[in-house]
C-alpha cells in the first residue's frame, strides 16, 4: 500500500474528536511510518486475536522458507516448533458460559506465551541483509517484481516479529548459516516502529546447531493462544503438506508432540519465471513509483523496457492516446504521468506470457487429495493459464467422491493461493463464491440454495498468479474477479463431470452385477417349473438351466 | 396330490394341453439357445371391441410377446411355475382359491409373490395366454357368486358320490340359494317366464319376502353390485340352456347403467378374454331408467362429478354403448336432467308399489326395454 494513503487516512482519524483549525492540525500532520501504522492495525495483516497471531506467524514464517528453499533449488525441510514458556492457562470461558452468566472481565483476557521456532534448510541469508528482512517493514525481494511467490510485499515476517515485540518485548533473534561457512551468524534484533528500521541489539557467530549444509532458524516469542482443529496451525502444516508435496515437515506441538510430513515427492517443482508488469494490471500508485525507480531516460524506454508486452510500437501508440511526446522521464510531470497511464487500457496490448504459472499438477494433486481423504474416486484438471487485469494466472482443482467422507456434511474444501492454504474467510472467498453458485443437484448432491452442496466430496481449489488479489492484506480470501471465478468454475466442473462418469459407470457395474444375481436366482425355478410340467429328468432339467443362464449371460454382456 | 384322475373334462383336456404345448415350446426354444418367449393378448380396453352379432365385448387381435431377458427372468419363473401348479391341480381334480395360489407360491422362495396382487395378475396373464377361464385353470376367486330365489330347480352333485342333489329355489323361506363359485357342472329344471337380475340386496329382500316370483312366475337373483363371474356364468348357463328372457333392475345412475348393467350383458374391459364366457348377451335394461324418473315421479339426487365422468366415459369410450344409439340417448338424457334415482326411490308411492305397479307395468313391455 503506497504510503501517500496511509497518511491521509490517519490525519481523517485524528480529526475527529475536537474541532479543529488548519494550524492546530498542521501542528500533528506528520509523517507516519508503515511499521507504526501496522502496528495500530495489526488485524490487517492477520494478528488481530491471540489464536490467529500465533497461526499467522507460522503461516509467514513457513511461506518465506519454502520460497527461499524453491528458489535455492533445495528440497524444502522444514520444522516448527512451538514452546509454551511459563504455566499453561486454563480455559475458563468455558465453563463459565456452561454455567454461569460471563462475567465482566476487567482486564484483557489472559493469554500464553509462546516461543515459536521455525527452522529450515533453505540457502541462508547473507549476515547485512538480515536485519532488514526481519526488521523493516516492506523491505523484500518480492515486491519489486512479478513472480508466483507465497510471500508478495514482504510485510509477512517482519510484522511477525514486531507482533512479538509488542506482546512481549522480546527480540526476534535469527541464526542463519551459509553453504560455505563453518559458523551461523546470530541476531536478536527490533524494530523501531517509528523509523521502520531495524535495531540489532546483539550479533554474533555461534556453531549451527543444525545437520543441514545451510538455512535460516527464526524465533519469535509472542503472546498467543494455541488450539486444534479448524483454522489451526496443526490443520495449516497439514494443508501445506497438500499443496507442497515435495517439502518434508516436522511439528513439535507445546506438549512436545512430534507430527511429522515426510515428502511425497523429490521433484522440485518447476521455477516459475520473473515477468515484467502488464501495463493492464498496474495501478496508478504503482505506475508512479515504477517511474521513479526505472532506470529508463525516456517515458516510451520506460514503457518497453519496464512492463512485458509492450514494443515501441505499442509505446507510441499509448504516447498518441495520451497526447504526448516521448520527453525525458525524470522532468515528466505527475499529471501527465496520469494521462499517460489512463491511456493504456485504451490501446490494445497482447496478454503477459503465462509460462511464469506453474501448477501443482493433476498427478500430484490427486495424489496429495488421496492422502488426506479415503475416498473411493478421484480427479484432478489443471486449466492453461488465463489472465486477469494483465495479470497472468492459473487455476487448478482436484475432487474426491465417496469412500469416507461423510455424505450428511457439506462439502470439505481446501482453497490454495500460490500453494498457501487459505484456512480464513471462507465466505468471502471467490472459490467458495463459485462452488456455491454451481448447480450440484445434477451431480446428485442436495444444495440449498446459496450454500455449499452436502455431500461425500472433497474439493481442492489452487489459484495461482503473479499477482493473486486477496481481499485483504492478511491474504485470507481471493477476490471477486470474473475471470478467476470463471476459470475456478469451469476447473470445478470439469471435475464434477467426470465424477459423473465415474458414478454413472458405478451404477451400471452395480446393474450389472444384480442382473447376473437375477439370473441365478430365477433360472432354476424355471427349469424346475418345465420339469413338473414336461416330466423331465433330472439332466434335462441341469441343462435346461445351464443352456439359459448362458443364453442369458451373452446378451446381459452384450447389453 | 399324486393320485391322478382318470376321467378327464374336456375343458380340462384343452387347459392341459395349452399348458403342456407352452411349456414345452419354452423348452425346446431354450435347448435351442433361444430366448423363449410367451405370447398374450393385450388386456385392456384399447384392445376391446364390441361386436353385437356376438354379443359381448371381445378381445381384438393385439398380441405382446413378453421374451425371457434379465429383466423378465423373475415374472417368468413366477409364470411356468404357476403354470404348473395349474396342471398339477387340474390332474389331482382339485382346485386353489386365488388366496391360497399366493399362498403356494411361498414355497418358491426368491420366485415367491410378496402380494396378492401380484400373483392375481400372473393369472390374469394364464387366462389370457391360454384362452381357457381361471375355474377352467383351477384358480378359483374368494367372491360370492350372487343369490337366487324362484321357481328353479338347480341340479348339483355330490363330490363324493356324485349322486344329483336336487335344489329347490322356491324352498328357502326369507333366504336364498347361493351361486357357488364353479357353475359349470350345474343342471336346471324351470317353468319360470323370466330371469330378473336386481341390483342391490335391499330390493331382492322385499321381492322375496312377497313371494313376487311366485306372482310374475320368475326367477330372482340378486347381484349385489357389479355381478361375479360365477353369477354372470350361472345366469348366462341358464338363460341359455332354459331359453329364458334376462331382465335388469338397477338404480338409475351412471353406475348401475355403465358399470353393473354393461358387466353382466357383455362382459367387463380388462377381462376380455373371458367374456366369451361371462357375460349375458341377451340381458335387456328394465330399469331404473331417465324416462321412469320422467314417468314415476322419482326422488333424485343430482349427479355427482364421478358420475358425471362416468357417463361422459361411455359415451366416449365404452364401445358397447357407442354401439345403440338408444343407450346414447338414455345417457345424454341423463346428463341433461342432471339427476340419478335408486331403485328404492318407488318407495315414495308406497312400499309394494314396485311389486303392484311398476314391476308389472314394465314387463308388461318388455319389447322396449333398453338393449
Amino acid at each position: 500500500m503506497p504510503e501517500t494513503e496511509l497518511k491521509t487516512k490517519q490525519t481523517r482519524r485524528a480529526a475527529k474528536p475536537m474541532r479543529e483549525n488548519a494550524e492546530s492540525m498542521a501542528k500533528r500532520q506528520r509523517e507516519i511510518s508503515v511499521s507504526e501504522f501496522f502496528a495500530k492495525n495489526r488485524h490487517l495483516l492477520g494478528f488481530d486475536n491471540p489464536r490467529k497471531a500465533l497461526l499467522t506467524a507460522v503461516k509467514e514464517a513457513i511461506d518465506n522458507s519454502l520460497d527461499a528453499c524453491e528458489e535455492a533449488g533445495i528440497l524444502p525441510e522444514l520444522r516448527v516448533e512451538l514452546k509454551r514458556i511459563g504455566a499453561k492457562i486454563v480455559e475458563e470461558s468455558e465453563s463459565e458460559s456452561e454455567n454461569t452468566k460471563p462475567k465482566k472481565r476487567k482486564g484483557p483476557v489472559p493469554t500464553e506465551r509462546f516461543e515459536l521456532k521455525i527452522i529450515d534448510n533453505g540457502p541462508g541469508i547473507l549476515t547485512t541483509q538480515i536485519p532488514k528482512i526481519f526488521g523493516k517493514l516492506l523491505y523484500g525481494s518480492k515486491f519489486h517484481r512479478l513472480k508466483m511467490s507465497r510471500g508478495q510485499q514482504g510485510i509477512g515476517i517482519s510484522a511477525a516479529g514486531m507482533y512479538g515485540q509488542m506482546t512481549t518485548g522480546i527480540p526476534v533473534r535469527i541464526l542463519s548459516k551459509l553453504p560455505k561457512k563453518d559458523k551461523a551468524y546470530q541476531v536478536d534484533l527490533k524494530i523501531d516502529t517509528k523509523t521502520n528500521k531495524p535495531i540489532v541489539l546483539s550479533e554474533k557467530e555461534v556453531p549451527w546447531p543444525e545437520k543441514t549444509e545451510s538455512g535460516t532458524s527464526v524465533c519469535i516469542t509472542l503472546e498467543g493462544r494455541y488450539q486444534r482443529g479448524r483454522q489451526s496451525i496443526d490443520e495449516f502444516i497439514l494443508q501445506n503438506t497438500l499443496s507442497n508435496p515435495h517439502a518434508s515437515f516436522l511439528f513439535i506441538d507445546p506438549d512436545a508432540e512430534k507430527f511429522e510430513y515426510p515428502r511425497s515427492t523429490s521433484e522440485m517443482p518447476e521455477l516459475p519465471a520473473e515477468i515484467k508488469p502488464h501495463p493492464y494490471g498496474v495501478e496508478l500508485g504503482n505506475f508512479h513509483r515504477l517511474a521513479q525507480d526505472s532506470s529508463a531516460k525516456t517515458l516510451k524506454d520506460f514503457l518497453v523496457k519496464d512492463f512485458s508486452r509492450v514494443s515501441e510500437k505499442v509505446a507510441s501508440e499509448i504516447l498518441t492516446e495520451a497526447g504526448l511526446k516521448n520527453s525525458k522521464l525524470k522532468t515528466l510531470s505527475s499529471e501527465n504521468l496520469n494521462l499517460v497511464h489512463q491511456a493504456i487500457p485504451k490501446v490494445d496490448i497482447k496478454n503477459p506470457p503465462t509460462h511464469c504459472v506453474i501448477p501443482i499438477g493433476e498427478d500430484l494433486l490427486t495424489e496429495t487429495l488421496r492422502q488426506k481423504t479415503a475416498a473411493e474416486f478421484f480427479v484432478a484438471t489443471t486449466r492453461s493459464p488465463s489472465v486477469y487485469r494483465g495479470n497472468p494466472f492459473i487455476v487448478e482443482a482436484a475432487l474426491a467422491f465417496g469412500g469416507e467422507l461423510s455424505s450428511e456434511e457439506p462439502m470439505q474444501v481446501f482453497r490454495f493461493a500460490n500453494r498457501v492454504p487459505l484456512l480464513f474467510q471462507p465466505a468471502a472467498c471467490a472459490s467458495v463464491r463459485v462452488l456455491t453458485k454451481i448447480e450440484w443437484k445434477k451431480y446428485g448432491l442436495s444444495q440449498s440454495k446459496g450454500s455449499l452442496p452436502i455431500g461425500p466430496v472433497a474439493v481442492i481449489i489452487h489459484v495461482g498468479s503473479v499477482w493473486v488479489p486477496f481481499t485483504s492484506e492478511s491474504k485470507e480470501a481471493i477476490a471477486d474477479y470474473p475471470e478467476i471465478k470463471q476459470e475456478i468454475r469451469l476447473a470445478i466442473l470439469e471435475c464434477a463431470r467426470k465424477m459423473n462418469l465415474y458414478l454413472s459407470k458405478r451404477r451400471r457395474a452395480a446393474e450389472a452385477a444384480r442382473k447376473a444375481n437375477y439370473i441365478d436366482t430365477y433360472i432354476p425355478y424355471i427349469g424346475e417349473a418345465l420339469q413338473d410340467m414336461l416330466k423331465l429328468k433330472e439332466g434335462q432339467k441341469e441343462k435346461v438351466i445351464m443352456t439359459l443362464r448362458e443364453t442369458l449371460e451373452k446378451t446381459r454382456i452384450e447389453v | 396330490m399324486a393320485v391322478r384322475s382318470k376321467k378327464k373334462e374336456p375343458t380340462d383336456r384343452t387347459a392341459l394341453g395349452n399348458i403342456e404345448k407352452t411349456a414345452k415350446d419354452v423348452y425346446e426354444k431354450a435347448l435351442k439357445k433361444q430366448k423363449p418367449q410367451l405370447k398374450l393378448p393385450v388386456r385392456s380396453l384399447s384392445n376391446v371391441r364390441y361386436r353385437s352379432k356376438s354379443g359381448f365385448l371381445e378381445l381384438a387381435n393385439q398380441y405382446k410377446t413378453r421374451t425371457l431377458t434379465y429383466n423378465t427372468v423373475k415374472g417368468f419363473a413366477q409364470t411356468l411355475k404357476m403354470m404348473s401348479v395349474s396342471k398339477e391341480l387340474i390332474e389331482t381334480n382339485d382346485h386353489a382359491s386365488k388366496r391360497e395360489m399366493y399362498y403356494i407360491s411361498k414355497n418358491w422362495g426368491p420366485a415367491r409373490f410378496d402380494e396378492q396382487p401380484e400373483s392375481d395378475t400372473v393369472m390374469d396373464d394364464i387366462e389370457a395366454m391360454m384362452t381357457v377361464n381361471r375355474e377352467q385353470l383351477r384358480f378359483i376367486p374368494e367372491e360370492k357368486g350372487g343369490e337366487v330365489a324362484g321357481k328353479l330347480l338347480v341340479i348339483d352333485r355330490d363330490r363324493e358320490t356324485k349322486k344329483p342333489i336336487r335344489i329347490d329355489c322356491t324352498g328357502f323361506g326369507s333366504g336364498a340359494y347361493s351361486i357357488p363359485i364353479s357353475v359349470e357342472h350345474l343342471q336346471f329344471e324351470t317353468k319360470a317366464k323370466f330371469i330378473l337380475c336386481i341390483e342391490t340386496a335391499g330390493m331382492f329382500q322385499r321381492l322375496v319376502a312377497h313371494n313376487y316370483w311366485r306372482k310374475a312366475n320368475c326367477i330372482l337373483i340378486s347381484m349385489g353390485g357389479v355381478p361375479t363371474r360365477a353369477c354372470r356364468r350361472f345366469v348366462r348357463r341358464l338363460a341359455d340352456e332354459m331359453k329364458l328372457p334376462v331382465y335388469t333392475f338397477v338404480d338409475g345412475d351412471p353406475y348401475g347403467i355403465a358399470n353393473i348393467y354393461r358387466t353382466l350383458k357383455v362382459g367387463s374391459g380388462n377381462a376380455a378374454h373371458i367374456n366369451r364366457f361371462f357375460c349375458v348377451p341377451q340381458a335387456k335394461f328394465l330399469g331404473v331408467t331417465p324416462q321412469d324418473i320422467v314417468d314415476y315421479e322419482l326422488p333424485t339426487h343430482p349427479l355427482k362429478d364421478v358420475d358425471i365422468k362416468r357417463a361422459k366415459d361411455a359415451l366416449k369410450n365404452d364401445p358397447f354403448f357407442k354401439a345403440h344409439r338408444e343407450w346414447v340417448k338414455a345417457i345424454e338424457q341423463m346428463l341433461k336432467m342432471g339427476v340419478r334415482a335408486e331403485q328404492q326411490a318407488l318407495a315414495k308411492h308406497g312400499l309394494n308399489y314396485v311389486i303392484d305397479e311398476y314391476l308389472p307395468r314394465k314387463i308388461k313391455s318388455a319389447s322396449k326395454f333398453l338393449p
